[in-house]
């Protein structure tokens, strides 16, 4: 009796557990995949098609949904958790899924030319502290910066040595040495970065972005210019092309007390000037100018007017001098026919010219 | 910010943070996803698009204008969609005659497209259409795919994929329990793609594993497949190549067993085996003080040889 009855208990028992994991056992045939560092699973099983049709769609997809659900949850369950902040958290692994990366892989930054050094001799990085105690100012300061500690560009007093010259400015030297480590300091770096991109960037204008502006271009054309062997001094301009006066330094004043006969030089020939009644211009040299410039501007006209194709296209393809000869041959000697000799009529400041088009 | 040669330099310390944001690192940010809307999005793609933005927010960007583009013919605009706002996911749609109610969902890498697949909706509850409680924002999804369509076509493997890849959201080494809520369920069936969003109920169960109810929240979409295009095979070589900084370094001299036994292997010097020192047998001496004579002896004896050599 007794034995039947513990036999009934161990069964009922049996039947309990059994009971507690169906409510949570789901019945597969082919195990499903998962990852769990993604929240991912993987159901392989092909779906029971006959049921989607018989079923509600939205049913069908809803059951088949909560079985995969449980078996994730499931597997979630049995990863190592731990209790944060009165949470119980689980550990994800990581994940397995190969996805893609967003970005490529980081370059290592090219190393200066002192951690190839510390890096042969095996030299250490010492860790220093921020501040540093300054007895001076009894007060802490920064190591380095902005009113640093034991700065000597900042003493009020200093010692002349003597095998220093007496009229000898220290404080001044002080300065400029300080100067002169700060462009040494500029230049490594700017070297060490040169060395490690081992780009070498041209100057500005020369590698064109979408939209320059004028001065970019400006500039451009400049460096472009003055880029020959004789730095641009027999390069052409353009048609309406003007060569800038003064690049760069835009006034020029000579020093406040400098070379005192020179000053007194200059005004005394700015008083002869005033005196004497010769006129500023060179009056040949002005009207010669002129009248070369209007010869230009009609040929440049008579170019360009319309209904003469067949001129132009004689123009385009060869060079400035040689269009010019072209032109001079059709053109029916209209810039020989124009000449008013050199020194014809004194104030003739604006010769007319009378050749129309033909 | 001066800019020469197209590269920024940046001018104060937040602009240089923020820049170092976006560069390329071992271990990279969330993937963002924009959501575009085509030159001709009706009612239908916008509420889908503003649907998919809700579920992948905080890591979204929702462009309120419509954009005139192609992403299958020209695919320089989203190029510069994703430079200027650093998302690397992003989703079109479009709605015409011959694709009506279209999206596209997409991956870049480095900037440049790596693959699209075109989805067109044919069936759509929005999330408002359904009415129930919600789950909060930015909740990490448990994704489910079912059906051997995923295992056995290739399109359908991309797919899976990119879907994964979009719905992820961050990596987290722990994930509290109670906190798992959401659920997106992805099924093939019969040529079309069923994808249903759920809300996990946690019952009790009679053990420590819950048992799971859901609760339909959310959007549900009915999909099939459209045009597709994949990047060449070294382009995705590329964007999978993982750097090496992050393996795990390997312990040398460590091996596991078949049965799961981990075996260690120590290297050690020559041993002289006469002068091992093996178990002195204490309890023996003890016992031997009876028979003294002989015993201490021959002890004795062993021992004096054995320190001569």
């Amino acid at each position: 009796m007794a034995a039947c009855s513990i036999e009934d208990v161990l069964a009922k028992a049996e039947r309990e557990e059994v009971e507690k994991l169906k409510s949570i056992s789901v019945h597969k045939e082919q195990e499903l995949e998962f990852d769990p560092g993604n929240l991912f699973a993987f159901d392989k099983n092909p779906p029971n098609i006959r049921e989607f049709r018989k079923l509600n769609k939205d049913e069908f997809l809803r059951s088949l949904a909560r079985d995969n659900t449980q078996l994730l949850i499931n597997e979630l369950w049995k990863l190592p958790t731990e209790r944060v902040e009165e949470v119980i958290v689980a550990k994800l692994p990581e994940p397995t899924t190969r996805l893609p990366r967003e970005k490529p892989v980081p370059k290592p930054r090219p190393s200066t030319k002192w951690e190839e050094f510390a890096k042969l001799k095996g030299i250490q990085k010492k860790k220093k502290t921020n501040l540093v105690w300054d007895d001076v100012h009894k007060e802490w300061k920064r190591r380095w910066g902005y009113k640093r500690a034991n700065d000597d560009t900042k003493e009020w007093l200093i010692e002349v040595p003597e095998t220093a010259d007496p009229n000898e400015d220290q404080f001044s030297k002080r300065i400029k040495a300080k100067k002169e480590r700060v462009a040494k300091n500029e230049l490594n770096r700017l070297r060490n970065i040169a060395r490690g991109q081992k780009i070498k960037v041209p100057g500005v204008g020369l590698a064109p972005t979408e939209q320059q502006s004028k001065t970019e271009l400006g500039k451009a054309i400049h460096v472009a210019k003055h880029s020959t062997a004789s730095v641009g001094k027999f390069q052409g301009n353009l048609p309406k092309e003007k060569t800038p006066k003064n690049m760069g330094k835009k006034r020029k004043f000579e020093p406040l007390i400098g070379d005192f006969s020179a000053e007194k030089q200059k005004q005394l020939d700015l008083l002869n000037i005033m005196d004497s009644k010769k006129p500023r211009i060179d009056i040949t040299k002005a009207v010669n100018k002129q009248m070369r410039e209007e010869d230009r501007q009609s040929g440049f006209q008579k170019r360009k007017s319309p209904g003469k194709k067949g001129r132009k296209g004689n123009f385009s393809g060869k060079g400035k001098a040689k269009g010019k000869g072209k032109k001079g041959g059709p053109g029916g000697g209209s810039g020989g026919g124009n000449s008013k000799g050199g020194p014809g009529g004194g104030k003739n400041r604006k010769p007319r010219m009378k050749q129309g088009k033909r | 910010m001066t800019q020469l040669d197209g590269v920024v330099k940046p001018k104060t310390k937040r602009s240089k943070r923020f820049l170092q944001g976006r560069e390329p690192k071992l271990n990279e940010n969330i993937k963002k996803a924009m959501l575009i809307k085509g030159g001709n999005a009706n009612q239908t793609v916008t509420q889908a698009l503003k649907d998919i933005y809700s579920l992948k927010k905080p890591n979204a960007v929702m462009y309120k204008k419509k954009n005139i583009t192609r992403p299958f013919e020209d695919q320089s605009s989203l190029e510069f969609f994703s430079k200027k706002s650093d998302c690397s996911l992003f989703l079109f749609g479009s709605h015409n005659k011959k694709r009506p109610n279209n999206l596209v969902f997409g991956r870049m890498f480095d900037f440049h497209v790596l693959d699209m697949i075109e989805l067109g909706i044919e069936k759509f509850v929005s999330l408002k259409d359904i009415k129930n409680s919600k789950i909060p924002e930015g909740t990490k999804p448990l994704l489910i795919f079912a059906g051997d369509a995923f295992e056995t076509g290739n399109e359908h493997k991309k797919l899976k994929n990119l879907l994964i890849d979009f719905f992820r959201g961050p990596t987290v080494p722990c994930v509290r329990l109670v906190g798992l809520e959401h659920v997106l369920h992805i099924t093939a069936l019969e040529g079309k793609i069923y994808l249903r969003s759920y809300k996990v109920l946690l019952k009790k169960s009679g053990c420590r594993t819950p048992r799971i109810e859901l609760e339909e929240i959310g959007p549900s979409f009915d999909f099939t497949m459209r045009r597709i295009h994949l990047a060449s095979v070294d382009l995705y070589k590329t964007a999978h190549r993982q750097p090496k900084a992050l393996k795990p370094k390997e312990k040398k001299n460590i091996s596991h067993d078949v049965f799961g036994m981990k075996y260690g292997r120590l290297h050690m010097q020559k041993q002289d085996l006469f002068k091992l020192h093996t178990r002195k047998m204490k309890g023996l001496k003890r016992k031997a003080e009876k028979a003294e004579g002989e015993e201490t002896e021959a002890e004795a004896s062993t021992a004096k040889a054995a320190k001569n050599q």
